[in-house]
């Protein structure tokens, strides 16, 4: 048993940590929040140029062929600065599709162009029905000839307006929450019947409705026909433990922007950090940053696990840990830092809106838990 | 980064169970299981199976009986034992005094007590908190005068575990009443039969007798008792605290109970239904497993560290093992009181006490309050978790 990072690890995240510390003040970020996309092109090349977006594709795809640690150290670092570029849509979610689902031939034509910048991906999995529900599916896919036509509506489909292509899932057969007969397809996102409404997310990230109306997809252009639902959930369960590092660079930043804060700020002729009860809630934040760590460890072990069930299980637990600690240390942040906490115009409150949001996003606390539960928890009895 | 068990670590867990299995007499893990209090001969013995082995004291300097053992090691030693579950070894002995004479103390001190200490010939109690001195220890009273060779001890101790059975004390007295508090502190060795000592005992909300009061009026100690230097004794102090928050997490003692927990949940009826199929109370313990996995998982972050780290020097880290690893035992036992239901109510005591009235309710349900009760304390002890967060606000975020 080991904890330590190797140092390719080591530098790889040092790499990423000086690319941002360098590129990625407050001021700029907000300049790219505001910008059309809601993100930097600019900065995403040098995400190429530093090889992240090839990350976990197989070196014979053309990829860096890093594993869940890899996606962890590199994800922490996007947290830490609350980084905005579809690293999670593209990389971690669609690439993740296409690793696991996609053909030889796929991957080779793909990964490249995802490792080079030139090509975004998102995946069109959810539907307005399926709240968490990862096997609810209505969207269908009707064989014509050698290959489908795609109809349905897909929501929250993250930076789905700026993806160049999308893997959309849609059922071939069986029921609307059947595991067995989902398929997964790779859509031209300006291909014909596609209809894309973009938005903001409440923390300034994008994401789009989609619509699919006889969306035709060439035979080549299918992932898979039956494969599906076990695909989408092993990636949603490396996206969950890529998220968990996430919030943990997130919380941490909060937790140093706040304990900061606590030294500087006085009131009653001190700084207010001399209280005993400020300082019990700010090592209540670093418990919580701490605990979500460890977790964010475990699942990035557990995502990698071969017992689809137990890996399952395990990626829920992570995801009930960074819940609450996401909670706790997006609340007690912004208490801690008073009514400038509050304001748009502070760093802290936009780490807080995107903890609000990590919490939310691939299923809740209360969804999680329950996932536990029904698995008779994690120690056999 | 690889957090699974090496094939030589998995091959060590499996002695360890197997020793646990071949050595421990089933009639004391039924005890432990039971929640029931262990008599002293059942520790003493256990604790000179495991010395006979060569396990006693893993953490010492191997001259002294230490095993050698990786952090990783020791982890899984204690895990195991902790699940089984088998008696923990006795902490006053091999976490706390143990290691102290092992770093600080003289050698024909040395050869006196460590042989004594690891075999439990000497069963030793911990002197240190006093009426006025809990949390703030260093403003403790009781005075050591010197006189020739001897120490004349006067004063109160409080709290003392098992004082009843003790045979020796490990006292913090003052010896420099104008030095600066901490500074005036010494690290005094008592004899428990020396003239003067009185322990009274002190009965817990359990109805248990753990704890007692201890006094000494003129006490005459040995100079030659002294561990260290004179008045250096809160050094010593704060390196033995510091180990006693590392082993307080005790992952291997709630996953036992969690399993417990699931096994009595499993014949407790609600309406037509086990309890364990109610999907409120399942949720409950969901969450205590969960929070019991990143405890587990911190612990393992610190053992594995602990190779990095200077010797001695405990990760303040060991801070949070200490806050959340009592606060999930005490959610088991909450949980373990909540699965008995009404039959939690009626007061029992334990065997031994001359009572024998039949049982009100199944067997299993009368020592879960009492225990609940009497884990509050674990959040207590050990430096209170307030204590805890004070160490963590300065050494970690220096506030």
């Amino acid at each position: 048993m080991d904890f330590d990072f190797s140092e390719e690890q080591r530098m790889l995240q040092d790499s990423v940590d000086r690319l941002l510390a360098d590129r990625y003040s407050f001021q700029e970020r907000l300049k790219h929040l505001k910008s059309a996309e809601g993100w930097s092109r600019d900065v995403w090349a040098q995400y190429a140029d530093l090889g992240i977006l090839g990350l976990p594709f197989a070196e014979e795809d053309g990829g860096l062929g890093g594993g869940s640690v890899e996606t962890m150290l590199v994800m922490e670092s996007l947290g830490k600065k609350l980084a905005l570029e579809p690293y999670l849509a593209t990389v971690v979610l669609a690439g993740g599709a296409l690793r696991h689902a996609g053909s030889a031939k796929q991957r080779a034509a793909l990964a490249p162009q995802i490792a080079d910048g030139s090509l975004l991906m998102a995946l069109a999995h959810s539907e307005p029905q399926a709240r968490y529900n990862l096997a609810s599916v209505r969207t269908t896919a009707r064989k014509d000839g050698d290959g489908y036509v795609l109809n349905g509506e897909k929501t929250l489909v993250l930076n789905g307006d700026s993806a160049d292509k999308l893997i959309v899932s849609a059922r071939v057969s069986g029921g609307e929450n059947d595991t067995a007969g989902v398929g997964l397809f790779l859509v031209d996102a300006k291909a014909a019947g596609v209809t894309r409404r973009g938005y903001p997310l409440q923390d300034g990230r994008r994401a789009a409705e989609i619509t699919l109306e006889n969306v035709k997809v060439a035979a080549g252009d299918v992932l898979t026909a039956d494969k599906g639902h076990e695909t989408i959930a092993r990636v949603i369960d490396e996206a969950i433990a890529a998220i968990c590092a996430e919030g943990v660079g997130a919380m941490e930043s909060l937790t140093n922007l706040t304990v900061e804060y606590l030294k500087t700020r006085k009131q009653f002729g001190v700084a207010i950090g001399n209280f005993q009860v400020l300082q019990h809630r700010a090592v209540d934040m670093l418990i919580a940053t701490d605990e979500a760590r460890s977790m964010a460890m475990y699942a990035s072990m557990m995502s990698g696990e071969s017992n689809a069930a137990e890996r399952a299980t395990a990626v829920s637990a992570a995801k009930v840990q960074l819940c609450k600690s996401a909670r706790t240390v997006g609340q007690e942040g912004t208490q801690l830092h008073g009514g400038i906490g509050m304001t748009m115009e502070y760093e802290g409150g936009h780490y807080f809106k995107r903890l609000t949001l990590l919490g939310v996003l691939f299923g809740d606390h209360d969804h999680h838990l329950r996932v536990v539960a029904r698995a008779g928890g994690l120690e056999a009895a | 980064m690889d957090l699974r068990f090496t094939e030589e670590e998995l091959k060590f867990r499996d002695e360890v169970r197997a020793f646990i299995r071949e050595n421990l007499p089933d009639s004391v893990r039924d005890k432990l299981v039971a929640g029931l209090h262990l008599a002293k001969d059942e520790i003493v013995a256990w604790q000179r199976a495991l010395n006979k082995k060569g396990w006693a004291v893993p953490g010492w300097p191997q001259q002294w009986g230490g095993t050698g053992w990786t952090p990783v090691q020791r982890y899984i030693f204690d895990s195991e034992i902790q699940q089984y579950p088998a008696p923990q070894t006795l902490a006053f002995n091999v976490a706390m005094v143990g290691p102290v004479i092992a770093q600080f103390a003289n050698e024909e001190q040395k050869k006196k007590f460590l042989p004594a200490t690891a075999n439990l010939d000497i069963w030793w109690c911990q002197g240190f908190s006093e009426p006025g001195a809990g949390s703030d220890l260093a403003s403790l009273k009781t005075n050591a005068r010197r006189e020739g060779d001897f120490y004349i001890i006067n004063g109160q101790k409080t709290w003392t575990t098992l004082a009843q059975w003790a045979d020796w004390c490990f006292v913090l007295a003052r010896t420099d009443s104008q030095a600066k508090k901490q500074e005036g502190i010494s690290f005094i060795l008592v004899d428990m039969k020396t003239p003067g000592i009185e322990v009274r005992p002190i009965q817990t909300i359990d109805g248990g007798h753990e704890v007692n009061e201890v006094f000494f009026t003129d006490v005459k100690v040995p100079v030659a008792n002294l561990v260290g230097e004179e008045n250096k004794g809160w050094d010593y102090a704060k390196f033995l605290l510091g180990n006693e928050r590392t082993s307080i997490a005790r992952v291997g003692v709630s996953k036992e109970r969690i399993r417990r927990i699931k096994q009595l949940a499993a014949i407790e009826r609600v309406g037509e239904k086990p309890l364990i199929e109610d999907e409120r109370f399942r949720e409950k313990v969901a969450a205590v497993e969960i929070a019991l996995k990143t405890l587990e998982m911190t612990q393992l972050r610190v053992v594995s560290g602990e190779r990095n780290r200077v010797k001695g020097k405990p990760d303040p880290a060991s801070s949070i093992l200490k806050i959340r690893g009592s606060e999930i035992q005490q959610a088991t036992t909450e949980l373990l009181m909540e699965v008995v239901g009404p039959y939690g109510m009626p007061y029992r005591p334990e065997e031994g006490h001359g009572h024998n009235e039949p049982p009100v309710g199944p067997d299993y349900a009368a020592p879960m309050v009492p225990t609940y009760l009497n884990w509050r304390k674990i959040s207590i002890y050990g430096g209170s978790n307030e204590i805890q967060k004070n160490i963590l606000a300065k050494a970690i975020l220096g506030l």
